[in-house]
């Protein structure tokens, strides 16, 4: 088997061992708080005035396996979880599964195009620093990128809202126009979404490709120096050719194996943001599910989360792997 | 006498740290004729490195060419000058790797470690293409991949088709610095440059490295710059010797005469402080007294004359001997040699 299969199919095995052991440490950390969340969600109905009749409770109960020891109610969620069935909001009175869906596609949305935005500002300008060390340039992108590191992602989202308010007169927050909030998916919608989603892309990157440039800027310095880049020069490549085909590759295996992180990262790093600019990604799902103890959206949120960092993980391993080879025949050999 | 290809004239670079100025090379000249090995010794830092890097122009920063010439005879009519080249232009950068290859000191590093050494061969054969085959249909990927077999073969390394997909840090030492030399001589350059390309080796493939270097010599008419520690290796491969030190030459000619009648009082210490099997065994080998002084700290005067037996008071500490012709072959730079230097005001 060639080294690389090996290596993926290794990663892959590890993967529902994972996935147990994070599924465990979800649900005894949504099942801390005291009393169980039938209790809640009638005390809840009753301070709004509504009711729920006692087979109701009684159906829910049985259905979640209340009344059986703690393993059983863990094999239960296990149960309706492999059947997809993520349970009910208490709160929002809607399935779980649908208020994340539509959330995590907004986010994942967002995700992708502020990694995009990072990285397809970060390499370059990391690359032309390095190459062009205590030049005017380099002086003015490290300016920027610790101003950029040193700013807090929702001030900045703060200004950049008021600028636009002040001197575009454009409201910039949430993801759509108020027409489209509601409406189902189309292509209008997306177009609208893409008109609305740079910005938070951007205010959510900003950090990121600071400190990506810093880094890049680092390692590339680090590889310039290396025999090899001597021994490509005397070859007699260009110099951006040159540097785009060895070092800059090599300085760039350490920062694919940290876009595993990205997307967990996001997630939980975006919260503020995310109030600020009213955005409906997960973030505030979360927080809110976990201040009024809706203990079955938290752990389908917070599972995901593991997933997507188990997920990406792999990925970026596998990402790693695949530009290293160096990697890629020790692992695969052990 | 066949005129040189290469002529390097007083050729100086200077590193500059914010700690202060190093003179790396400080007043070096030396000739390398068609199909000649010229031998290059000096101890550890005297610029030998330094020398060659600043030969292609890629000296990295805060290092510099400040001075001299580096005349680069093409093989239509005039010579060039390599150091009014720019460094990151394309007339320098046909010259590298075509014209003048390099085989760079450290073997272990010197291949990407992410790029299977048969793929750096092949870009270098592709990047200069038309210099070594002006004419003719363009090269083909399978073609370069069979030439590089072959390159592969010439060079010694047995089964050369599967080790061409190998990554450097596969292969051992001496194949890996075999694959440096194929790749050196990929596009028939007319000098080569061999920085050290023995020392990270053991002795036996320290001599195959030295056979098959002289044999592609022979074979192609190449001439060799070969950069070493090691007199023994010189005696053995070089023609024409340039000792160096402190970023000068202190002495040069036919490895003959140097060997036999060394001139200059440095020549004459290192080649004493070589083992010879005439000593009886264990006796102390002669060193050479002091130590060589830090490249921040070079002594004014005659480089040399902190550790010089001969040196003359009150000149070799004040003035820099130049490099003189003392003998058919030979030159030194040393004012024994040049009293009438040595008594001017
Ligand atoms: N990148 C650099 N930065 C600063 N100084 C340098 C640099 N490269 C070389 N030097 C200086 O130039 C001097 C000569 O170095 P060089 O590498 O040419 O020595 P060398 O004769 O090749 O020695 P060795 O036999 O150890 O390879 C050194 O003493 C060092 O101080
Ligand atoms: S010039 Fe003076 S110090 Fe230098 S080698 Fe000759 S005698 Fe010695
Ligand atoms: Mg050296």
């Amino acid at each position: 088997m060639a080294p690389m299969t090996r290596y993926v199919l290794k990663r892959l095995v590890l993967l529902p061992a994972l996935l147990f052991l994070f599924s465990v440490a979800v649900f005894a950390i949504v099942q801390a708080p005291p009393g169980d969340f039938l209790t809640t969600y009638v005390a809840t109905l009753a301070s709004s005035g509504s009711s729920i009749s006692a087979e109701q409770v009684e159906a829910l109960r049985r259905e979640y396996g209340l009344d059986r020891p703690i393993w059983v109610q863990y094999l239960k969620w296990m149960e309706n979880l492999a059947k997809g069935n993520l349970g009910l909001s208490l709160e929002y009175q809607r399935p779980n599964a649908e208020l994340i869906g539509e959330r995590l596609v907004l986010t994942m949305v967002l995700a992708l195009l502020s990694f995009v935005f990072t990285w397809v500002v970060a390499i370059p300008a990391g690359i032309y620093s390095a190459m062009h060390p205590r030049s005017a340039i380099d002086y003015a992108l490290t300016l920027v990128n610790y101003v950029g590191v040193a700013t807090p992602n929702f001030m900045l989202a703060l200004v950049l809202m008021w600028g636009a308010f002040a001197y575009l007169d454009m409201s910039v927050t949430g993801l759509f126009s108020p027409d489209f909030v509601e409406a189902p998916w189309s292509v209008a919608r997306v177009v609208d979404l893409l008109k609305h989603v740079w910005l938070p892309a951007v205010v959510l990157g900003v950090a990121g490709t600071a400190r990506l440039t810093r880094v890049m800027r680092a390692n590339l310095l680090d590889e310039l120096n290396k025999p090899y880049v001597t021994t490509a020069r005397a070859k007699g490549l260009s110099e951006w050719r040159l540097v785009v085909r060895y070092p800059a590759r090599l300085a760039l295996n350490p920062l694919v194996s940290t876009i595993g992180w990205y997307l967990p990262a996001l997630f939980s790093g975006s919260l503020i943001v995310a109030t600020v600019m009213n955005l409906p990604n997960i973030g505030p799902l979360l927080l809110r599910a976990l201040i009024n103890q809706d203990m079955y959206l938290a752990g389908s949120i917070l599972l995901i989360y593991c997933f997507l960092t188990i997920v990406g993980t792999l990925i970026s391993d596998i990402l790693l792997a695949w530009l290293d080879p160096r990697i890629r025949f020790e692992e695969g050999m052990r | 006498m066949t005129t040189p290809v290469l002529r390097v004239n007083d050729l100086r670079v200077h590193f500059f740290l914010d700690e202060g100025l190093v003179r790396a090379v400080d007043g070096v000249s030396f000739e390398v004729h068609p199909g000649q090995v010229v031998g290059i010794v000096g101890e550890s830092g005297c610029g030998k490195s330094v020398t060659m890097k600043a030969i292609l122009q890629i000296v990295e920063p805060p290092g510099r060419i400040v001075g001299g010439q580096i005349l680069f005879q093409k093989d239509s009519g005039a010579a060039i000058d390599l150091t009014r080249l720019s460094p990151k232009g394309a007339e320098l950068r046909a010259i590298r790797g075509a014209e003048i290859a390099l085989i760079p000191q450290e073997p272990m590093a010197a291949f990407s470690p992410v790029h299977s050494v048969g793929e750096q061969i092949i870009e270098a054969l592709t990047l200069h293409e038309r210099q070594w085959r002006p004419r003719g249909p363009r090269l083909s990927r399978a073609e370069a991949r069979s030439m590089t077999v072959d390159l592969f073969r010439s060079v010694g390394i047995s089964m050369p088709a599967e080790r061409i997909d190998a990554y450097s840090w596969q292969l051992s030492g001496g194949l890996r610095q075999r694959a440096m030399i194929a790749m050196a001589l990929s596009c028939r350059p007319r000098i080569l440059i061999a920085d050290e390309p023995t020392t990270a080796v053991d002795v036996t493939t320290q001599a195959q490295i030295l056979n098959l270097l002289r044999d592609l010599q022979r074979q192609h008419g190449t001439a060799i710059v070969f950069i070493t520690h090691d007199l023994g290796v010189i005696a053995q491969m070089a023609r024409y010797v340039v000792v160096m030190y402190l970023g000068r030459v202190m002495e040069q000619g036919a490895v003959e005469e140097i060997f036999h009648a060394p001139k200059h009082p440095y020549t004459r210490a290192l080649l004493k402080s070589i083992p010879s099997m005439n000593v009886p065994p264990r006796t102390l080998l002669p060193t050479i007294a002091g130590s060589i002084p830090h490249p921040l700290g070079r002594p004014r005067g005659c480089p040399f004359h902190p550790r010089c037996p001969d040196a003359i008071p009150g000149v070799c500490a004040e003035r820099v001997p130049a490099l003189r012709p003392i003998g058919s072959t030979q030159l030194a730079s040393c004012f024994l040699y040049n009293r009438d230097e040595a008594s001017e005001p």
